[in-house]
């Protein structure tokens, strides 16, 4: 899937994690090794925040050894047994924290606003505007302004803003390609919105994060970032394509993973493309999932 | 302790008996605990009342269902019940140790007025099913089914513990334990008050402004 | 009706597909096999264990003190000691449990052996259990023990309300067992997060398990969280005042009030689920205007409350254990209760931080992050405060600070990922992955567990009259220690690297070095239990040479030390008189402990009681049969429980007096015997001469 080694980079939990990162080689992906701005700002942002935090951990993971052996029974050190308040020490343990805080509030509240997966990214670039749908167990990708999809592929032109409208035609679920960075839940009924890009060119690998049964560990899709004229490629490669028409929705709604749904469609691989859109598809989705049930008395009835 | 000091308000323990006042209190205020834990259950289901208000999913809404005139009866009726146990009350801390016990008849004459308030709930209740409005029918009416009719089952639990306290009269008279577990009735039966008033305030008034 | 049809009724949904085995019988396949062997087995082992029980009870003839003096007591301290024998039976399955998932994954790239299914219910059942059934019960049952003998107090306010509380506990712990013989459990997790358990996505009865084993536990705690707020407030003995109360008491009061004011939402969501699945109800379904939104918001607005009723015990018991252990003063009591004040308010301030990424404004996710980040202040504090109280004392590396040291250096840890967390930016690239479930084991494993295990170590001696054997305990503590940072680090990797959270396997060859080290972290902890086991086999056998009948230790500090160990019934022969803080060092400084009371008096203890067993089982039998649809179950539950709490108001004789000269007796022996015993030292604390006696640390003579 990810086509080059990107294993420099996962952090501090210890230099053997590390080793056996770089051990195993290819596959790793992360916000920590940002392939879009969003991604980046995260990293930076999660260096700063364990810098910070290190200030208030350093300390107790060095002192408290130390205050262990200095003063062990019989150590021969000083003794107070009735000392238990000091002026000068209430105010340090409760306004160091306190200094800490204000300074991670303020790159919260900074970086929280940026972050924020609803406001479109700051770029020269027209966006791509694309609709998630969450199946069980897979993603429905629409173009909508392109009139085509696709099965658990995402692809979209590098350094063009993504703007995604999410939704689910099952159970909560979260949308997460962990390269790119920021997660949104998909839910039925309603919509949630995610904005993300990507610097170059690459596969990035997507998932569902949130539990949905037993397919969801294979509730992974690809995202593709091509540049310009690959995309345009793509797009009307994917236009030739059968639609997608009620046959493949029901199939669609069928539990199961892609491959599954490939096999129901009679498609020759996992690469499923539509070229057709039925109007307004994603907000039929959308009602189709809340839409209310006949009441018992009413079913009873034969309604 | 000073004996009197140490006696509980609403009691007549007897002047002897710092410790029984003492526990009196702590049973009392256990009670009233639980209360504000059940406070906080009715608080959440009128927030998810308000919060689903709009969930009507194409069923009828708050105007084509409630009628205020008979909320306005059973409020009438739930809070007449609360002044009669606030009779029956004062007459247990007076009580004269007669036969005829006046505690019994304000006892009885306020779980006349609670199984009343239950049972027209229960009339309105069923008249909204048959107006389509059941609880399977939108959020909002699972919503309403959850809050309403939870109150009314309080008061018939409320009423049934009545029964069973008018029993330990029968067969203890007014001892102690009797006592306290009138006053924590009384918690229970005006806290209930508090609620419908919330109830009616939030979902009635509210549902219809 | 015919018989079969009775039958049918009477089973309601429970057929022979329940069984666990009954799967790979008919559909014999190499997973249903390998799943079924797992599952028999599971569900084999405790039918066995219960076998073994009750043939145990019956050769030895225990069935009538197992009901006369356990079951059916109101002693706070025996039913103290049975919410921690209930969680310690808990922690073995759910412990069990966790080696399994980890053995999965560790094998996982691509497959493994377990089914989707069956990893499915065994992280459902694993946090429920850890939560509801071991870290609930566990510090449930502390706080029973320790904080009425702490206050000066012979019960708790309400002596049946507390064996209710520990029976409906206990009902909701059976249910969950009941689940691997009349299988399946839910696998939606242990937040049971709708839409997802709603019948039409799981029509089987797995999350109505999970219902009502959680609004079982739900109630018991709620109704214990009062018994303890009205005991702490309405018992303490004369002149100890709020502030003079031990930390432990401080943390135990504010849990309290959050038992009472954060369950209700659990159960009010739970019951809400309840009436989606079995009455067709809108609250949490896609459909009809249900919104799944509204259960995340009342689920965490009980969960996270919850998260602090689990920490807080902990923080108090370190508090004790750290000054007692250093022979020196808590450092900072005043600002130690003030942030446990602080820590309880704040806690129902922050839920929305469990949802960042449902799409909320950004302006609403930075002040939950930033309320969630205020919670650092007071919990630092604490922290600090602890090693001022190691600074300049002196310090005995025993058993519980063994856990303190390694609780103080590894929650830090946990707090600072907790501060990534509160990030909503970084939230939206750590939720839902191994880097959270790090997180909470962090805190919990640390925090809590770390902190009850040493209240084990503690009070031990004062439940049982004897020391646990100490090589163990090390073993012990050193390799949960060890094990936690093995098992739970790697997690942080996984999650930076956003592998998923309850994923039965993976494609990605990078996870497979982290979850190769996290199964010998898992291992090394199954040891630790192995070790738990040991030690207290060992300290039963070898009780003898460990008695502390003066009940003193560790040079205790606060009043539970100043009694017998084992404690008596009525805890204290006469109510003390409290004047200071850390009461017991201050008299035995001034030699002022162990004097005969000027008189004693008749004391009045609750008698036995029935009921608290009789609404268990109703309760058990309630919820099982609203399980599987046998509503004639669920309904003579509920009647039998409601007969019961009816049929106690007409119960009268319901103390029992012991004369004033029984109790002189006992304690003017004890005292006799006290005066008889030699003083010792505190580096003889682990030797057969410790009889606990001790010489004050600030009075002990060392060059």
């Amino acid at each position: 899937m990810a086509s080059q080694c990107r294993a420099r980079v996962v952090g501090p939990w210890g230099a053997s994690t590390l080793g056996l990162v770089l051990l195993s080689g290819c596959g790793v992906e992360t916000f920590l090794d940002p392939q879009g701005p969003v991604a980046a700002q995260q990293r930076l942002h999660f260096w700063q925040v364990t810098g910070l935090m290190a200030l208030v951990v350093l300390p107790v993971l060095t002192l408290t050894p130390w205050l262990l052996w200095r003063y062990r029974d019989r150590g021969g050190a000083d003794y107070e047994p009735r000392w238990g308040f000091s002026r000068g020490w209430e105010i340090a343990l409760w306004g160091g924290p306190a200094l800490v805080v204000a300074v991670l509030a303020a790159l919260l509240w900074i970086n929280t606003t940026r972050l924020d997966p609803y406001a479109p990214l700051a770029s020269d670039a027209n966006s791509l505007r694309v609709q998630a749908v969450g199946y069980d167990w897979k993603w429905l990708f629409l173009y909508p302004d392109l009139g085509i999809a696709s099965v658990d592929l995402l692809a979209f032109p590098a350094g063009r803003p993504l703007e995604i409208e999410l939704t689910s035609a099952t159970v909560m679920q979260s949308f997460f390609v962990p390269a790119l960075g920021s997660q949104v839940y998909a839910m039925g009924g309603m919509s949630t919105w995610l904005h993300l890009g990507a610097d170059a060119p690459g596969r990035f690998r997507g998932e569902n994060s949130q539990y949905n049964g037993e397919g969801f560990h294979m509730q992974k899709f690809e995202a593709v970032a091509m540049d310009e004229a690959a995309f345009e490629g793509w797009a009307q490669n994917a236009a030739t394509a059968s639609a997608l028409d009620t046959a493949a929705l029901d199939a669609l709604e069928q539990k199961g993973v892609a491959s599954d749904l490939a096999h129901a469609l009679d498609r020759p691989s996992d690469d499923i493309l539509f070229g057709g859109l039925p109007d307004d598809l994603f907000a039929r989705v959308m009602a189709e999932t809340a839409k209310a049930p006949m009441a018992p008395h009413d079913m009873a009835a034969g309604r | 302790m000073n004996t009197e000091t140490g006696r509980h308000p609403g009691l007549n323990l007897g002047s002897g008996h710092a410790e029984a006042h003492g526990e009196a209190e702590a049973l009392v205020f256990g009670f009233w605990v639980f209360m504000m834990s059940d406070l906080v259950t009715f608080g959440l289901l009128l927030a998810t009342y308000v919060t689903m208000l709009d969930n009507l999913a194409g069923g009828p809404g708050p105007k084509d269902l409630f009628e205020l005139k008979p909320v306005f009866i059973e409020t009438l009726v739930l809070l007449t019940s609360s002044l009669t146990y606030g009779m029956a009350i004062l007459s247990l801390k007076h009580d004269p140790g007669r036969r005829l016990r006046p505690v019994l008849a304000w006892l009885g004459l306020t779980l006349m007025l609670g199984l009343a308030f239950v049972a027209m709930e229960a009339k309105d209740l069923h008249a909204l099913q048959a107006k389509g409005g059941a609880p399977q029918r939108s959020g909002f009416l699972s919503a309403f089914w959850a809050l309403v009719p939870l109150h009314a089952l309080h008061v018939a639990a409320a009423a049934l513990w009545l029964v069973a306290i008018a029993a330990q009269i029968w067969r203890f008279g007014l001892d102690t334990p009797v006592k306290t577990a009138l006053l924590r009735l009384g918690v229970l039966w005006h806290f209930l008050d508090v609620v419908w008033i919330a109830i009616v305030s939030v979902v009635f008034l509210g549902g219809l402004a | 009706m015919t018989l079969a049809g009775l039958l049918d009724a009477a089973l309601g949904r429970l057929d022979w597909n329940a069984l666990p085995f009954w799967e790979m019988v008919t559909h014999p396949s190499a997973s249903s096999i390998i799943n079924g062997l797992i599952a028999s087995g599971a569900a084999g082992i405790m039918v066995l264990g219960a076998l073994v029980t009750i043939w145990a009870l019956t050769r030895h003839r225990l069935w009538g003190t197992l009901w006369r003096d356990w079951l059916t007591s109101l002693d706070h301290k025996k039913i103290g000691i049975m919410y921690v024998v209930l969680a310690f039976v808990m922690l073995a399955r759910a412990l069990a449990e966790a080696s399994v998932m980890r053995t999965q994954q560790a094998v996982g790239l691509g497959g493994g052996f377990l089914s989707p299914e069956h990893f499915g219910q065994l992280f459902s059942t694993h946090g429920t259990i850890m939560i509801f059934f071991m870290a609930m019960p566990f510090l449930t049952g502390v706080i029973n023990f320790v904080m009425p003998l702490q206050i000066g107090a012979r019960d708790v306010a309400f002596p049946l309300l507390n064996s209710v509380s520990l029976a409906l506990t206990a009902a909701g712990a059976a249910l969950v067992m009941a689940s691997l013989l009349f299988t399946p459990f839910s696998i939606g997790g242990w937040s049971g997060y709708p839409p997802f358990t709603e019948t039409g996505f799981s029509p089987d009865v797995g999350p109505d398990y999970w219902i009502w084993a959680v609004t079982l536990s739900s109630l018991g705690t709620t109704l214990a969280g009062m018994n303890f707020a009205v005991t702490i407030y309405k018992k303490r003995a004369p002149g100890m005042t709020m502030f003079r109360m031990p930390l432990f008491c401080w943390t135990a009061l504010c849990v309290s009030i959050l038992m009472i004011f954060a369950m209700p939402p659990l159960t009010l969501a739970t019951s809400m689920l309840a009436l989606d699945r079995y009455l067709g109800f809108h609250f949490f379904t896609n459909t009809g205007g249900g919104d799944p939104m509204l259960y995340a918001n009342m689920f965490w607005l009980f969960g996270h409350p919850e998260v602090y009723i689990l920490i807080l015990p902990a923080f108090g018991v370190y508090s004790e254990v750290i000054s007692t252990l250093s022979g020196k003063k808590l450092y900072g009591y005043t600002s130690l209760a003030l942030a446990t004040i602080c820590i309880a308010v704040l806690s129902f301030t922050v839920w929305v931080h469990h949802f960042f990424t449902m799409g909320q404004s950004a302006s609403l996710n930075a002040v939950f992050g930033i309320a969630t980040m205020l919670i650092g202040i007071p919990t630092g504090v604490k922290v600090y405060d602890w090693m001022l109280t190691l600074y300049r004392g002196r310090v005995r590396l025993g058993v519980p600070m063994i856990y303190a040291a390694g609780f103080l250096m590894l929650f830090v840890i946990g707090g600072a990922t907790g501060i990534v967390l509160a990030n909503p930016s970084l939230d939206y690239v750590t939720h839902n992955t191994l880097f959270l479930v790090a997180h909470f084991h962090n805190m919990l494993i640390p925090g809590l567990l770390f902190g009850m295990l040493a209240a084990y170590a503690f009070w031990f001696p004062k439940a049982f009259g004897f020391r646990l054997e100490e090589k163990w305990g090390r073993r012990a503590a050193v390799s949960w220690i060890a094990g936690f940072i093995l098992a739970f680090f790697p997690l942080y990797g996984l999650g930076l690297l956003g592998m998923p959270r309850r994923t039965v396997a993976f494609l990605e060859p990078a996870y497979l070095p982290f979850t190769l080290i996290a199964l010998v972290g898992a291992g090394l902890v199954l040891f630790a239990f192995g070790c738990l086991v040991a030690q207290l086999v060992v300290s039963i056998r070898e009780r003898d040479m460990r008695r502390v009948p003066v009940g003193d230790p560790w040079d205790g500090r606060s009043l539970e030390w100043s009694i017998p160990a084992p404690a008596p019934e009525w805890n204290f022969a006469v109510l003390p008189k409290v004047e200071t803080r850390d009461p017991f060092t201050e008299a035995k400084e001034q030699g002022r402990a162990y004097r005969s009371p000027e008189g004693y008096e008749d004391i009045e203890m609750p008698r036995h009681s029935a009921v608290g067993p009789i609404v268990g089982i109703a309760g058990f039998a309630c919820a099982f049969g609203l399980v599987w649809y046998m509503w004639w179950l669920a309904i003579s539950g509920a009647l039998l429980s409601l007969g019961a709490m009816l049929a106690r108001g007409f119960a009268r004789d319901t103390v029992r007096i012991i004369a004033a000269a029984e109790v002189r007796e006992a304690h003017e022996s004890w005292l006799a015997m006290v005066r008889a015993t030699p003083r010792i030292p505190r580096h003889e604390e682990n030797t057969p001469a410790n009889l606990g006696h001790a010489i004050p640390a600030s009075q002990e003579e060392q060059s």
